[in-house]
C-alpha cells in the first residue's frame, strides 16, 4: 500500500503543486472563458497570449518578477481593448503587423535578459512561452491558487448582470447594471486568467485553456448558468487528464497533453447530435 | 397560441370597423384618479447642439397606447431616451410615474430597437425572459428548491404564456425567428409587470404577419393588462386601431392628439410647412403624399387583405 502511494504522482511534492495551481487556473480559466465566447471576445485572448510573452521577457529583462510583467501587460491589454470596443476588431494586417511586433520586442527582451542577466535561466523564453507547470514551486503555486480562487469568486459575483448585459446591453443599462463598468472589469479578470494561464500551458497555449473548455460547454448545454459550471468543470477534468498522463509519459510535455484534452473534448462534442428541437411535452416524446 | 391563430386573431379583430376612440379629451387619464403615466410640458431635447424637438406636450394615461411618429432622423427614439432618463430633456418638464425620468425604471419595461440575435447565440429564450425579472441581481441563482425559484419560474412560465411563446421558448434564442424573438423580447419586458412599455420600433423587420399579430399583442397587453405603451413606429398602419394617442414629431415641430386629429392633411401640413396630403385607402390606409422627406407614413404593398382600418 504505501509502496502504492509513494509511486503514485500525488506523493510527489513537485506534482502537487502543479495540481494545486493547476485545478485553479483551469476553474478561472473555464469561469472566464465561457463569457469571453459568450461576449464574442475571443480574439481578446488571442492579443493577451501574445502581450503575455512580451510583458514576462520584459520584466525578467528589467530584473523583476517574470509575474509582474505578465498580469501588468495582460491587464493593460485586456483594458485597451475594452477602451477600443467591441466594434473596433483589427483588420488582419493590424493582426498580421502589430501582433508580430509585440513578439518581436518578446524576442528582444529574451535576447537582452540572456546577455546582460545571469545565465542562471536561459530556457526562461521557453517556459514562458510554453509553460512549465512541473517547475513551479510551493509558495508560486499557492499564490497561483489563490489570485484564480479570486477571479472564480469575482466572475460567480458579477455572472448573473455579465450575462444580462451580454444579451441585451441597452436593456440592462436601463434596469441600472452598470454596463461599462462590467465590461471593464471582465475583460481586467480576463487579464489576469491569462497571465495565470500562462503559468501553466505558456502564453502560446493560453487561448486553449481560454477557448476550447468554454466552447465545448456552450456546444453542450442552453443553460447560460449550466453552462458556466459545465465549462469550469471540463477545464478542471482536462486539467487533470493533462497532469497525469505528462507524468505517466515523461516525454509528453504538461502544456501538450493539457491542450491535447482540452482540444479532444472539444472535438468530441461535435460528434454528440444534439436534437433541433426538444419539446417539453412527454406525450411527443413518449411517441 | 401559434403566429397563424394569432394573425387569424389579428385579422378578425381588426375585421369589424375601429372603435371610437377613447378619448378626445387628453386629460381625461389624470381626471380618472391615479396620475398620468408620462407627463411632458412644453419639453424639448437638444443632441449635439442641435434642438431635435421641442414644445411637445403631452399625457398619457395608464392602459394607454401611444405612437411616436415621425420622419427618419428626428428624434422618434431619442423620445425613449428622454423618457428612460438616459438623455436629459433640454426644456420644459418631464415626468415618468411620478417622477423624474430614470427615477422608475424598474416600473419600465424597456424593448431597445433590434438587433436580432447571432443564430450561434446558445440561451434559452426563457433564460432571457428571465433576466427581465432577476438580471441586476449579483450572484448566480443556486440550484436548490427554494421557494423564490419557484416564485421566479412560475412568473417566467406565465409572461411566456402571455406573449404565445410557449411553444419555442425553450429553444435557443439565436435558432428563433425574428417574430418569435420579438415576442421573448416582450415577455423579458413585461415579466416584472411594469407600468409603463417603452418598444422602439418593435415592428421593424418583422414580415406583415408577424407585425400584424405582434402589434395585436402589444394592443392586447395595453388594453388588457392596463400597461401604456409608448411605441416608437415607422409605419403607422399595422397600429393604427389599436391607438390612442399619437405624437407626430418632425422638424417644425410636433402635433399630438388622436390620430384621426394628427395623421390630417391640415397638421402635417403645418408641421412639414409644406403642402402634404394623407389620404385613405378604401380599406382604411393611410398614405401620406408630398413629403419632402422618406415617407414616415406609407402604405403597405402586401397589406392583409382587409387588415387595418381607421375611423373616417
Amino acid at each position: 500500500m504505501t509502496d502504492l502511494l509513494a509511486a503514485s504522482p500525488l506523493s510527489q511534492p513537485f506534482f502537487q503543486h502543479a495540481l494545486l495551481a493547476g485545478t485553479a487556473i483551469a476553474a478561472a480559466c473555464g469561469l472566464v472563458g465561457c463569457f469571453l465566447v459568450l461576449r464574442a471576445q475571443v480574439f481578446t485572448g488571442d492579443a493577451l497570449s501574445h502581450v503575455a510573452f512580451t510583458g514576462a521577457m520584459a520584466a525578467l529583462a528589467f530584473g523583476y518578477d517574470l509575474r509582474l510583467g505578465l498580469f501588468a501587460a495582460t491587464v493593460a491589454m485586456a483594458l485597451l481593448f475594452g477602451t477600443l470596443g467591441r466594434k473596433a476588431r483589427p483588420d488582419d494586417v493590424v493582426i498580421g503587423s502589430v501582433f508580430s511586433w509585440i513578439l518581436g520586442l518578446g524576442a528582444f527582451f529574451t535576447t537582452l535578459y540572456t546577455t546582460s542577466r545571469s545565465t542562471s535561466n536561459g530556457t526562461a523564453g521557453v517556459s514562458v512561452l510554453f509553460g512549465s507547470i512541473f517547475g513551479i514551486s510551493a509558495g508560486r503555486a499557492t499564490v497561483a491558487a489563490l489570485v484564480a480562487l479570486g477571479v472564480c469568486l469575482l466572475v460567480l459575483l458579477i455572472a448573473r448582470p455579465l450575462l444580462f448585459a451580454t444579451l441585451d446591453e441597452a436593456v440592462a443599462a436601463a434596469r441600472g447594471v452598470p454596463v461599462r463598468l462590467l465590461g471593464y472589469g471582465f475583460l481586467a479578470l480576463a487579464g489576469v486568467s491569462a497571465a495565470e494561464a500562462a503559468q501553466a500551458v505558456g502564453s502560446l497555449l493560453l487561448l486553449g485553456l481560454l477557448a476550447a473548455p468554454a466552447g465545448a460547454a456552450i456546444r453542450l448545454t442552453d443553460r447560460p448558468y449550466r453552462a458556466l459550471a459545465l465549462s469550469a468543470a471540463l477545464a478542471v477534468l482536462e486539467m487533470w487528464a493533462g497532469l497525469f498522463a505528462s507524468y505517466a509519459v515523461p516525454t509528453m510535455p504538461p502544456s501538450f497533453a493539457i491542450m491535447a484534452a482540452a482540444t479532444a473534448v472539444y472535438a468530441a462534442t461535435f460528434l454528440i447530435r444534439r436534437p433541433t428541437t426538444r419539446t417539453p411535452t412527454p406525450a411527443r416524446a413518449g411517441a | 397560441m401559434n403566429p397563424i391563430a394569432k394573425v387569424r386573431e389579428a385579422v378578425a379583430h381588426s375585421g369589424h370597423t375601429v372603435p371610437a376612440p377613447r378619448t378626445e379629451d387628453h386629460d381625461t387619464a389624470a381626471e380618472a384618479g391615479s396620475g398620468p403615466v408620462v407627463a411632458l410640458h412644453d419639453a424639448a431635447v437638444r443632441v449635439g447642439g442641435r434642438t431635435l424637438w421641442s414644445g411637445v406636450d403631452l399625457r398619457i394615461g395608464p392602459g394607454e397606447f401611444t405612437a411616436v411618429l415621425g420622419p427618419n432622423g428626428v428624434g422618434k427614439s431619442t423620445m425613449i431616451k428622454v423618457l428612460l432618463g438616459a438623455l436629459p430633456a433640454a426644456g420644459g418638464e418631464v415626468r415618468v410615474l411620478g417622477a423624474r425620468p430614470g427615477q422608475a425604471n424598474g416600473r419600465i419595461g424597456y424593448l431597445p430597437q433590434r438587433r436580432s440575435f447571432d443564430a450561434s447565440m446558445r440561451v434559452r429564450g426563457t433564460d432571457v425572459v428571465r433576466l427581465g425579472l432577476d438580471g441586476d441581481r449579483w450572484g448566480v441563482p443556486l440550484p436548490l428548491p427554494t421557494a423564490r425559484r419557484r416564485a421566479v419560474r412560475e412568473r417566467v412560465a406565465e409572461v411566456v404564456e402571455l406573449v404565445g411563446a410557449s411553444g419555442y421558448a425553450h429553444r435557443p434564442i439565436g435558432q428563433c425567428s425574428g417574430g418569435e424573438q420579438q415576442r421573448l423580447l416582450i415577455a423579458q419586458a413585461l415579466v416584472r409587470r411594469p407600468e409603463l412599455l417603452l418598444l422602439d420600433e418593435p415592428l421593424d423587420s418583422l414580415d406583415l404577419p408577424n407585425q400584424s399579430a405582434v402589434a395585436a399583442l402589444i394592443g392586447r397587453i395595453c388594453h388588457q393588462e392596463g400597461v401604456a405603451v409608448v411605441m416608437v413606429a415607422h409605419d403607422v398602419n399595422p397600429i393604427l386601431h389599436h391607438l390612442d394617442r399619437v405624437v407626430y414629431l418632425a422638424e417644425g415641430g410636433a402635433a399630438t392628439g388622436t390620430p384621426q386629429e394628427v395623421i390630417t392633411s391640415r397638421t402635417l401640413t403645418r408641421l412639414y410647412g409644406t403642402p402634404v396630403e394623407v389620404l385613405r385607402a378604401s380599406d382604411g390606409r393611410l398614405v401620406v403624399v408630398g413629403q419632402p422627406e422618406a415617407p414616415a407614413v406609407h402604405t403597405d404593398r402586401h397589406g392583409i387583405p382587409g387588415g387595418v382600418r381607421a375611423a373616417g
